[in-house]
């Protein structure tokens, strides 16, 4: 047989055994809990989606290692690989979502816009942790989707907040130049509407500074952040975007501690490679960074000892890594608040979205799974399902990250309002309508 | 219950983006296996068809959708001519290169002027609901299998036109343009008029892709859905099913699109347990080697190796 023929045979192989490969879903309902991971461990991405992954998979482990899961009852996932591509996570969703999808966490806010208008479709409560689409935190337009603790226009406020008082009051903002540097993506721009606002009430200077992405070229934008010479930078960036930026600023010898990441720009590997000269530069978050909490010396003693961990023992604690452990225990969490009608059994997805919404965490609750001081309480509702978290500033000191603040509260009186009515307008975009809360127990 | 979920999966994951490369790819290979004129600004022009659709539809909601998708194609068009002119100067790599200016300039244009997006703070177009007599096929709440239907009408319309193009007095004329211009000038193909006919329906085909690509497949969509890298992904359609053939369009897009799922499903299959990355990897090694060997193998594409399948069986079993 000829080279040609083979490859004629091959090719009628592929396109004969394409059909035979149609996933065979596996309906689990009643058994296990099953939960698809958007990951991405490979790709240009990969330094900040490996943390993320190995962070869910353990606490998952932990659950079902030491406790059976939630309530008994198993929980199940499956990674599928997305390469942060926002294509390639819709044929991840697609592909999993009919093995009984309890929830997603889409890991990017391109794939979060995406499954939002799937979500009431299909029937699968969408997780956005303080990412994507910031005004779906009206819960009566968006019932199935969730972005608590908080969300990126919170997180601005926030940080505002936090540089009125490092200047000695929010009065004294007035005149001062803060410059806003942000990925050129719907993720960068997300916190733009509301600097703005904040910058005509408190009568500072705003500057906005896209980077095209991925960033690795950002000369023009730090020559113009020189000649600006602004009070402080606040930055929306992602991947190889960060390093560059830190890097920058700290060649052009600005104040690091005048300079502050949002929580997907404040991880390790964001500031190592600017070695001594990041020293100083801060990060938003809403956890803390570190093993010292109960919740790490029990994934070590029941996943890690026994073998079971998804990465390496010694990245465990980066901000990304306990960002997944969190978004892991929200999750688990929520299916456990599903599970009050029915224990011992999965919920169905209408338990599950109203385990999301009715979910109360407590300072109690928080220390009986190990994370007193980790995060902050939260309650969502059915209007809020943002729940306004408040938002702490961690500082690189060259070799850690220690957080320097207290829990900082967003500006609810002035994202609030935005959210509702931006809310109003996307839900227009795919034709809802607004729910009654006050119906609803 | 079973069948119906992974039916709604070929549907949305694999026919629909398949059809909708293909009608990109007839557009692409139109331009660049019939008139000879390499581009690399499909990924532009496809925007161009998805924002004006979206323009369209919002400013004239009452306006059929498919009316609007073929508005949106003469938008690209008219685009796509404004780029062609170099075209009658500049050729073979120089106008890959001017190409490419079009392409990094419309995601620029798109990205930077908030009109374009009705001024959505994140910069995303979403897909409204719209109805063609009577049915959803748009927007959330329309079926997999609408938007299938929808999708398969429009490409089979477009390749049955571009296949009648071609076999007429233009596809000559393109095609005597690609295999010697001075050759054709001096039989009286004027190469202005052909070559810029040439951007101008390419542009219409691309245009038309783009705005399904909104519409039908991702549903809402920011510019990076449209960058350098979707114009190579047609462009390697165009190379691996067959420069200068319909069909060829087609079994370039499905080996694309389908291709790498099969290689992503194949470890489920076996039951291997690899982790997720691993298989990643090996996909792309594996899908990579795969295009190399049937470029080595049949340098003129899929479809070449389809014709020469037929006639090979006709023969089968006594070769002369």
């Amino acid at each position: 047989m000829t080279l040609r023929a083979c490859s004629i045979a091959l090719l009628a192989v592929l396109v004969a055994a394409g059909p035979a490969l149609a996933p065979a879903p596996v309906v689990a309902q009643g058994k296990d809990v099953f939960i698809p991971l958007l990951v991405y461990r490979t790709g240009p991405f990969a330094p900040s989606g490996i943390p993320i992954a190995n962070g869910f998979v353990d606490y998952f482990t932990l659950l079902n290692e030491r406790d059976g899961g939630v309530n008994g009852v198993k929980i199940t996932w499956e990674e599928c690989e997305t390469q942060y591509d926002t294509k390639q996570g819709v044929e991840c969703y697609e592909r999993l979502k009919g093995r009984g999808a309890a929830l997603v966490n889409p890991y990017s806010t391109g794939i979060t816009y995406q499954l939002i208008p799937k979500a009431p479709v299909d029937k699968v409560p969408v997780f956005s942790m303080g990412y994507g689409m910031s005004a779906s935190s009206d819960g009566r337009w968006f019932p199935w989707v969730f972005n608590f603790p908080t969300n990126y226009w919170s997180q601005a406020s926030a940080v505002i907040r936090y540089i009125g008082t490092q200047e000695g009051g929010l009065e004294k903002l007035k005149g001062k130049k803060i410059v806003h540097v942000f990925h050129n993506s719907p993720y960068g721009k997300e916190a733009n509407p509301t600097l703005e606002e904040l910058s005509r009430k408190y009568q500072f200077e705003l500057t906005l500074l896209p980077v095209d992405t991925p960033g690795q070229e950002q000369k023009s934008t730090w020559l113009q952040v020189r000649k600006l010479n602004p009070d402080w930078i606040f930055m929306s960036g992602w991947g190889v975007m960060n390093q560059v930026a830190v890097k920058e600023a700290a060649a052009i010898g600005f104040k690091m501690d005048h300079f502050i990441g949002n929580w997907w720009s404040s991880s390790d590997a964001d500031v190592v490679p600017a070695g001594d000269g990041a020293k100083g530069y801060k990060g938003a978050t809403f956890h803390a960074p570190g093993t010292n909490f109960k919740v790490h010396s029990e994934i070590v003693k029941h996943v890690y000892d026994k073998g079971k961990g998804a990465g390496k023992k010694e990245e465990m604690g980066s901000p990304l890594y306990n960002r997944g452990v969190v978004n892991a225990m929200f999750s688990a969490e929520a299916i456990r608040t599903a599970m009050k009608g029915a224990k011992g059994q999965a919920p169905t997805p209408e338990q599950m979205r109203w385990g999301f919404e009715n979910l109360n965490l407590t300072e109690k609750r928080l220390e009986e799974i190990g994370m007193k001081g980790f995060t902050h309480p939260i309650k969502v509702t059915c209007e809020d399902h943002e729940g306004s978290g408040p938002v702490l500033i961690e500082q690189w000191d060259g070799k850690k990250w220690n957080i320097v603040s207290d829990w900082i509260q967003p500006m609810k009186d002035v994202v609030r309002p935005k959210i509702e009515t931006a809310a109003v307008d996307e839900a227009k975009k795919l034709g809802y309508s607004q729910r009654d809360c006050g119906k609803e127990k | 219950m079973i069948y119906r979920e992974a039916g709604q999966y070929w549907l949305q994951a694999v026919l629909i983006p398949f059809l909708i490369y293909s009608m990109a790819a007839i557009g692409l290979n139109l331009l660049t296996g019939y008139a000879g004129q390499l581009s690399l600004g499909t990924g532009g022009f496809m925007a161009v068809g998805g924002y004006a659709a979206f323009k369209l539809t919002t400013a004239f909601p009452w306006l059929n959708i498919v009316v609007v998708f073929a508005l949106a194609g003469v938008i690209a068009a008219l685009v796509g001519l404004v780029f062609g002119v170099p075209s009658l100067r500049i050729k073979g790599f120089y106008l890959a290169v001017a190409t490419l200016a079009a392409q990094f300039f419309l995601i620029w244009l798109f990205n930077k002027v908030a009109w374009f997006t009705n001024y959505a703070s994140s910069g995303t177009i979403t897909a409204p609901p719209r109805t063609v007599a009577g049915v959803m096929v748009t927007g959330p709440l329309a079926t997999a299998g609408a938007r299938y239907v929808a999708a398969l009408g429009l490409v089979m319309l477009g390749a049955l036109v571009a296949k009648n193009l071609v076999r007429g007095r233009i596809g000559r004329s393109w095609m005597a343009i690609r295999d010697r211009d001075i050759a054709a000038e001096i039989i009286g193909v004027r190469p202005l008029r052909t070559k810029l006919l040439a951007f101008g329906i390419s542009s219409f085909y691309c245009g038309v892709a783009g705005a399904e690509y909104v519409f039908l497949y991702l549903g809402s969509a920011e510019t990076l859905a449209f960058d350098i890298g979707l114009s190579f992904l047609v462009l390697f359609m165009v190379i691996i099913g067959g420069l200068g053939s319909i069909l060829g369009s087609f079994l370039g897009a499905a080996f694309i699109v389908l291709v790498p799922i099969f290689l992503t499903n194949v470890p489920h299959m076996l039951h291997l347990p690899l982790p997720v990355a691993l298989q990643k990897q090996i996909e792309l090694m594996v899908f990579g080697g795969l295009i190399i060997f049937f470029l080595i193998v049949e340098p003129h594409g899929l479809a070449r190796l389809w014709q020469i399948a037929k006639e090979k069986l006709r023969l089968w079993p006594f070769p002369h």
